[in-house]
């Protein structure tokens, strides 16, 4: 295990003094990845405004306050910042140890969903409510943790430099690992959150090195899952309704296929520059159900126009560029699987998310990282940050 | 740990985060792609979708224009009602959906909680009457029967009916002024339906869901003109129906009036005396049958003889047309149009044909000399005429040796017109025509304008029937199959006609001249064609389109579209032929057939013109026909099963003309009792306010002539119009009272 106890920047000079220490050339501030960070704020803030305008005349849950969702947002995003800061100062490689610490307690958590602890929001039973107006959605949470966990499990022998691969045995029990939490998941049901963790399962498998036949296996095995699904009505039935709707909306306007519908039309009439912020009415009139969190890019559609949607997907392309890019330079396996596995989550959530409300996608209860409304879903994305930044930090610089 | 940057890293995990990359970076393009797609290519198609999402328009009707008879008297126009209506949208933002609201508002109301939920429910295929059809944004009308007390309860206590409101709103009423009802000839309105909503959606007055369209008589015919164009306010609106902006508004504009040529006080005298003759004629024996006459329908018109304008225009049986106001009951529904309702809601003047019997004669004459007969003849007038052994007898089998066809006009002589059809046939191949054959006596028909509408302004109108040869030839074809199929030789009566129709029905055989040329047989004439004709006569030779219209007047009263009466056609005949005619027709009325009903006459101040028919039915009792006109006044009276022409109808059209002219009994005139000496020319006065200035209309013309002309006969309290109340703004109790005897009202 080599990284555990090697936070300390290594072989780069004496310790300093606090700030010249950030201001050096091979300091923490110079080696942090600033476009990500500055396209993940970038985002962030793009969604306050974006939460806002979809929030502010909604007084049947802003509590009369037009600013209740802007300020938490902002909040949501500092909290989200700041345990972005203590990820990096843990460092990817102390946190391995506490892997199975977290990824015990994130379990715990979805299992306290299915006490009567969890309550139901929009058909998904996958909540804890906290009290105060605030609560927890645990999946958030596992989506990490089953990164972490298997990053752990099959880089460790590799890492060792005993092996090339993860065998087959470690394979296993990776899967294992991640099976645990997506069938509580499963159960909830939240399904969003399955097809994330089962991309983020296909992706640290890529980048693992294990063999083809298990990536194969594994994909042939969600086909057959999912068909068997649908043909032995293990799926509830507003989520095949909700598939239904998003392949032919027009079968039920005034129902399920209303979301997409509406959604559509949000994005549609915003032409090229949109209606103008706080300008779109389909936002204004509240057409569009939970905009602020789950259908949130739609507001960006109708009033920030396809400029505004498509710096939002440029935004989340440099987050997963770079990504991407700490992916391969890193110099441990256990790097690079936990950078694939948050590329892999990142970029499916996305494209799910945007791709719903452009109707390419079906409707999932998914946010959008960074920008969608939600603490859960603000912290976990911005812990992955963290860690992101914590793998090019620790990472010998490359010249 | 080295410093040396990773490069041993294995070459498959490498090679698997590129396709990863590339993975991502096409499901990032895919979503650009697809952005552009809806946002740059779609884009109008959507802005244009959310346009329709947000916008909900709030539709204040417009008033609907009266319809006024030639004195500016309203035989339709609107009374305000108390309306309560309820707001949908405002009461499904309430928890329980308003049901609260709505159960106290049934209590104020005196209605049962159930019957108001069923009110503002919308309409789709599974939700029965009643429901409301209209836009969910419009206030839905729970009733507009509100008296002044419940209004001011809801009113006053405004946060205890939140989203209902009551106010006051014109709503259809047929004022039936001096009882005359006319309600064939206002017709009636009903809610638009979805198929004209889609018809109409691009023309230039196109229909709002809410719209009352008129689907008979004036209203129908005018529907447009009378109709206005409904303002509309456009509300943004949001996902709830809120409303968050007011969009653009277009102020109602009220319905222009119509002015018609009908004088209340003559049509009422008309219908009094129509019903009072078909009354008469249920009293007479009919040696024929040997029961009494049934009498089951009448209509009367009077004409202005020199322009065609319809003075009066009864139809019996009749009905109320307030029963449509605010929806028609199921239960009076079928009372008007059900299997056993005589179908009040014909107009019998311009929808009723029967054969036309004597009073067709005028046209034979005509076509006599068109083909070359002298008028004064002689024709021998004998008492039977036998083709072939069948006999044809004259009416009454009396002769009057030879005489003129004038002569035959006025004692009505069958057999001189039976002789001159039968020669013109004869002369035309009889049984084996000529190719070019002359046809007189139906190309005559024709050119009298029978056949074929009027063109009167009133929809419906039927063409009556002349059966010339292209119309035996079409009717055989349509209807030889049945009559091969039950005709037999030496059967009953029936099985024989039909065995005859099968063989030869398609020709033009010696008994069908020989019927057509008296008016019987299946020649089929309207009252209204009969009025146009026996009109022209009496004008000098000019066919005119009747109309009823007189003139279209704004609301305000500045714009007057005058609707003048158009000709389309001279009579077939010479200036020299009509006023033998006329003569002829002046000598029915003074030793004719109809001398009788005429006892004492003026007829030196006021020359009179009649001809009696009687047509015969098969299987039915004979039908009483009278056609008679002044200078300028044309009558015509028919009565289905009613008797002879000048017996059932004869002294109903006296007492309308004595009404017109102020003509007592014994023949006296007295100026002051006349209702209509002269047609009215000018048109009432509209204020710019829309008040219209217009003469009061005593409570019963029909009685006031009565006794001016009599002044002995007892009023008949059951007659069909004076149960006609006269329409209050009374309470919805006073109003079902009012429909209930509505429906004993309607005359069988």
């Amino acid at each position: 295990m080599t990284g555990v106890n090697s936070f300390q920047v290594s072989g780069y000079g004496p310790e300093r003094a606090g700030w010249t220490r950030l201001l050096a050339r091979d300091s923490l501030a110079r080696r942090l990845d600033w476009p990500i960070l500055l396209a993940a704020l970038a985002l962030s803030g793009i969604g306050a405004i974006l939460v806002f305008s979809a929030t502010r005349n909604r007084t049947e849950i802003n509590q009369g306050d037009p600013y209740y969702f802007l300020l938490r947002h902002i909040l949501n995003t500092g909290i989200g910042f700041a345990l972005m800061i203590g990820t990096v100062w843990l460092g990817h490689r102390t946190l391995r140890t506490a892997v199975p610490l977290l990824y015990g307690l994130s379990v715990f958590l979805i299992l306290m969903v299915l006490t009567p602890l969890g309550s139901t929001v929009n058909g998904a039973h996958s909540w804890i409510v906290l009290g105060g107006g605030f609560s927890l959605q645990p999946s958030e949470f596992v989506k990490i943790t089953i990164i972490l966990g298997m990053a752990m499990l099959l880089a460790a022998r590799v890492d060792a430099g005993d092996k090339a691969y993860p065998d087959h045995r470690t394979v296993l029990q990776a899967l294992g690992l991640a099976a645990v939490p997506m069938l509580v998941v499963m159960l909830m049901p939240d399904l969003g959150s399955v097809m994330v963790m089962v991309i983020i399962v296909l992706g640290v498998l890529l980048a693992s090195g294990a063999s083809n036949r298990w990536v194969f296996g594994l994909l042939g095995a969600g086909a057959a899952g999912a068909i068997a699904g649908w043909q032995l009505h293990i799926l509830d039935e507003y989520q095949i309704a909700r598939f239904a709707a998003f392949a032919n909306p027009s079968l039920d306007p005034a129902g399920v296929g209303y979301n997409t519908n509406q959604a559509r039309i949000a994005i549609g009439s915003g032409g090229l520059t949109g209606s103008g912020l706080f300008h779109g009415s389909q936002t204004t009139g509240q057409f569009v159900p939970e905009q602020q969190t789950d259908f949130v890019f739609t507001v960006a559609g109708e009033e920030l126009g396809f400029l505004g949607g498509g710096l939002i997907i440029v935004l989340l392309g440099v987050v997963l560029w770079r990504a991407c890019r700490i992916a391969r330079e890193t110099t441990e396996l256990y790097g690079t699987i936990v950078a694939a596995g948050i590329v892999a989550w990142f970029a499916f959530q996305a494209f799910e998310n945007i791709g719903m409300t452009l109707g390419i996608m079906p409707v999932t209860g998914l946010p959008l990282p960074f920008v969608s409304y939600g603490g859960s879903s603000m912290f976990s994305v911005w812990v992955a940050v963290g860690l992101l930044q914590s793998i090019r930090v620790q990472r010998p610089m490359s010249a | 740990m080295t410093n040396i940057p990773e490069t041993g890293r294995t070459p498959r995990v490498q090679i698997r985060l590129v396709v990863i990359q590339i993975l991502v970076l096409s499901l990032l393009g895919t979503l650009g792609g697809r952005l552009w797609y809806l946002q740059i290519r779609e884009g109008d198609e959507y802005a244009k979708e959310a346009s329709g999402n947000h916008v909900q328009q709030v539709v204040e009707p417009a008033v609907r224009g009266s319809i006024l008879d030639a004195r500016g008297v309203p035989l339709a126009d609107n009374e305000t009602r108390l309306v309560v209506s309820a707001s949908r949208t405002d009461l499904l933002k309430m928890k329980d959906d308003g049901k609260a609201v709505l159960t106290k508002l049934a209590a104020v109301l005196g209605m049962t909680p159930q019957e108001v939920m069923e009110k503002v429910r919308l309409c789709d295929s599974k939700t029965p009457q009643p429901c409301w059809n209209g836009s969910p944004y419009q206030p839905i009308p729970i009733t507009d029967e509100a008296t002044a007390k419940q209004a001011l309860q809801i009113r006053e206590r405004a946060e205890d009916f939140p989203g209902i409101t009551a106010e006051p709103e014109a709503v259809r009423r047929y004022a039936a002024p001096g009882k005359a009802n006319t309600a064939q000839v206002l017709g009636y309105l009903s809610p638009v339906t979805d198929d004209e909503i889609t018809k109409a959606q691009d023309s230039d007055s196109p229909y709002l869901r809410s719209d009352q369209v008129g689907r008979s008589g004036l209203e129908r015919e005018y529907d447009k003109e009378l109709r206005g164009k409904a303002g509309v306010t456009r509300y943004e609106v949001d996902n709830l129906g809120r409303v968050i902006g007011e969009a653009e508004a277009d102020p109602a504009q009220p319905g222009s009036n119509l002015v018609t040529s009908i004088d209340a006080r003559v049509q009422r005298v008309a219908e009094y005396e129509l019903n009072q003759a078909m009354k008469e004629a249920r009293k007479t024996y009919d040696k024929n049958t040997g029961e009494n006459y049934k009498a089951d329908s009448g209509a009367v018109v009077v004409m202005e003889a020199k322009t065609g304008r319809v003075v009066s225009m009864a139809s019996n049986p009749s009905y109320d047309p307030n029963a449509w106001v605010g929806g028609i009951s199921a239960k009076d529904y079928a009372k008007l149009t059900g299997k056993n309702s005589n179908y009040p809601l014909l107009n019998r003047a311009i929808q009723g044909q029967s054969a036309p019997g004597s009073i067709f004669k005028v046209v034979p004459t005509a076509a006599a000399i068109n083909a070359g007969y002298s008028f004064n003849g002689p024709y021998q007038c004998s008492s039977s005429y036998s083709i072939g052994g069948q006999v044809f007898k004259n009416f009454e089998s009396k002769g009057y040796g030879p005489i003129s066809l004038g002569r035959a006009l006025e004692v009505s002589c069958d057999t001189v017109f039976y002789r001159l059809s039968h020669q013109e046939w004869q002369k035309d191949g009889g049984n084996k025509p000529k190719k070019n054959p002359g046809d007189w006596f139906y190309k005559t028909a024709h050119q009298f304008g029978l056949g074929k509408e009027t063109g009167i302004d009133l929809p419906n109108e039927v063409t009556g029937r002349i059966p010339d040869r292209q119309w035996k030839q079409s009717y055989w074809k349509a209807n030889k199959d049945a009559w091969c199929k039950y005709g037999k030789k030496g059967g009953t009566y029936a099985e024989q006609i039909a065995y005859e129709n099968c063989l030869e029905g398609n020709k033009m055989r010696a008994g069908d001249s020989v019927n057509y040329s008296i008016g019987q047989g299946d020649t089929l004439v309207t009252p209204i064609q009969m009025a146009a004709i026996y009109g022209a006569i009496a004008n000098g030779g000019t066919l005119y389109e009747p109309t009823v219209g007189k003139a279209i007047v704004g609301a305000d009263g500045k714009s007057v579209q005058e609707i003048e009466p158009t000709a389309h056609g001279k009579l077939p005949m010479s200036e020299k032929t009509r006023v033998e005619i006329d003569d002829a027709l002046a000598g029915v009325a003074t030793r004719g057939t109809a001398a009788w009903r005429f006892g004492g006459w003026p007829q030196d101040e006021i020359p009179m013109h009649a001809k009696t028919g009687t047509a015969e039915v098969y299987g039915k009792q004979t039908t009483s026909w009278f056609a008679t006109y002044t200078k300028d006044y044309t009558v015509i009276m028919t009565i289905s099963q009613g008797g002879t022409g000048s017996g059932a109808s004869g002294p109903a059209v006296r007492k309308i003309y004595n009404a017109l002219y102020g003509v007592s009994e014994d023949g006296t005139i007295n100026p002051k009792n006349a209702l209509l000496p002269t047609p009215q020319k000018s048109l009432p006065k509209i204020k710019a306010d829309g008040s219209i200035t217009s003469p009061k209309v005593s409570k019963d013309p029909a009685k006031d002539q009565q006794i001016s002309q009599k002044g002995t006969e007892e009023p008949d309290v059951q007659q069909l119009a004076a149960t006609v109340a006269t329409a209050t703004t009374g309470n919805r109790n006073a109003r079902r009272r009012r429909r209930a005897r509505g429906s004993r009202r309607t005359l069988a």
